[in-house]
């Protein structure tokens, strides 16, 4: 299978790892990856916030360059994906509005996480694995922007989404029942009001303690850089939870190594999935 | 917002017209409160996201562009989704924040502006989002130079920040895009 694919900005510099995990994945998947050519930033929060003309054309740049590929098109970041489809609605709708002669390709933008969580690959996946993750209870937080709003993302569970749930469950991991998965981690306030987002990210990670889990599992690079860097731990005893992305995750229990490289490009000690890996030598045999 | 005295007078209609435009129908709340209820930052507002709707709707723009509401919000599309009226609510926020910027409203708030500022200056100049300059540009205009020192510092270390930026190719279409294309048929 061949699919274009967008990695957008943060999968080169802050969530580089999560780029390097998602072409591993794809690469076990037999999927082939094809960059879309000189791709620029979809422009984020910051460009739909304050400027929407801005906010509408630089993702339609890149869907005009997608065109080109045919291929559906693959998108690992959740801002990414959401500002990428909001952009296709708009230009289907009325592509003479953005200066677009025609436009109704029949390629589909593509969430990374929905598009693991299907049966075939999920299966694929399961029966790849060489080391399960062993009962490993995690927190699977989806944050904002691969569910919301729906119209545009298309999300069929928007309120209680369950693709991640279904990606861990097939590492051999428990996901917990919680009550924050799809709560705001405000990322874009991080830098300018960094005092809103540890409150924020505090809530986050006390329900996921309180769940019982002993890590968080995202898709999305900002609230992986987010719940990660702005988590304070105060309370003597109380252990800050590491948040892996779950490509990540796929690519250690398939392997059976987390290699030291990976470890370190995480703020917060990932030492639970080291030990978990070093634990289980054997696959467990559990039905999906 | 409880001495606010609203008039047909100070209507602002062509704030109205371009809510219209961008589909965000502000008339059709009737106050049921869910998007105030479910907002992840509403402690922090200075005023409620279903007065900030009502606000629009009385169209009360002066008093919106002088909100914190219209910084704080993170666009987490919570409320939209959970409208029974369907009311684009962070469109509002979008709109209101333009004007703000269009008519250099000042911001209590000057930081978050700062940085939208600074990240759409790094696309305008690379194409692509650039941490460590938009970073640097952040800093300059907010004057907020020693916070998150010591996490930029191990960010740096741990290999998570780019040390050069990449520019693409396209950067002419870039430039047109942001010296205002589309926008000479006043959008």
């Amino acid at each position: 299978m061949k699919l274009s694919y967008y990695p957008g900005c943060s999968l080169e510099g802050t969530a580089l790892d999560y780029d390097h995990s998602v072409r591993e994945v794809c690469l076990t998947l037999d999927i082939e990856l094809i960059d879309i050519p000189d791709w620029n930033c979809c422009g984020a929060s910051s460009a739909h916030m304050t400027d929407h003309e801005v906010g509408m054309r630089l993702p339609i740049r890149n869907l005009l360059l997608a065109r080109e590929l045919g291929h559906n098109i693959l998108v690992p970041c959740a801002a990414c994906f959401q500002r990428l489809k909001a952009a296709d609605r708009a230009l289907r709708a009325d592509p003479l509005r953005w200066d677009v002669q025609e436009y109704a390709p029949d390629y589909e933008i593509i969430h990374i996480t929905r598009f693991l969580a299907g049966e075939d690959i999920l299966q694929t996946i399961h029966s790849a694995i060489t080391r399960s993750l062993d009962d490993l209870p995690l927190a699977c937080y989806y944050g904002c922007l691969s569910l919301r709003n729906p119209h545009i993302t298309g999300a069929p569970n928007w309120e209680m989404p369950d693709t991640l749930e279904r990606i861990v469950t097939a590492l051999g991991a428990r996901p917990v029942d919680w009550s924050h998965r799809t709560e705001c981690c405000s990322g874009s306030l991080t830098m300018a009001r960094p005092d809103i987002t540890e409150k924020l990210v505090g809530d986050i990670a006390v329900a996921a303690r309180r769940a019982g889990a002993q890590a968080l599992v995202t898709d999305c690079p900002m609230c992986q850089a987010n719940v990660e860097s702005r988590q304070v731990c105060k309370i003597e005893g109380e252990v800050c939870l590491p948040v892996f992305f779950a490509t990540e995750l796929i690519v250690a229990a398939i392997s059976g190594h987390y290699p030291e490289s990976q470890q370190k490009t995480h703020l917060i000690s990932p030492e639970i999935l080291r030990g978990t890996l070093a634990e289980n030598a054997t696959v467990k045999e559990e039905s999906l | 917002m409880d001495k606010t005295v609203i008039s047909p007078k100070t209507r602002n209609r062509k704030f109205l017209h371009k809510l219209e435009m961008r589909n965000v129908d502000v008339h059709a709340c009737y106050q049921c409160g869910r998007c105030s209820a479910g907002c992840p930052i509403g402690d922090y507002f200075d005023m409620s996201v279903m007065q900030a709707v009502r606000l629009a709707a009385y169209g009360q723009e002066e008093k919106l562009l002088q909100s914190d509401i219209i910084w704080l919000c993170a666009a987490c599309e919570t409320c939209a989704t959970r409208c029974p009226n369907n009311i684009d609510i962070p469109g509002l926020m979008d709109v209101l924040r333009e004007l703000a910027v269009r008519k250099g409203v000042p911001a209590d708030q000057q930081r978050v502006p700062a940085f939208h500022k600074s990240f759409l200056g790094s696309i305008r100049r690379w194409g692509r989002a650039w941490e460590v300059g938009l970073i640097a540009g952040y800093k300059l205009r907010s004057k907020d130079y020693l916070g998150d020192m010591g996490l930029g510092m191990q960010m740096l270390l741990k290999g998570k920040l780019k040390l050069s930026p990449h520019a693409i190719k396209g950067k002419t279409e870039i430039k047109d895009i942001f010296s205002g294309k589309g926008k000479e048929y006043d959008r």
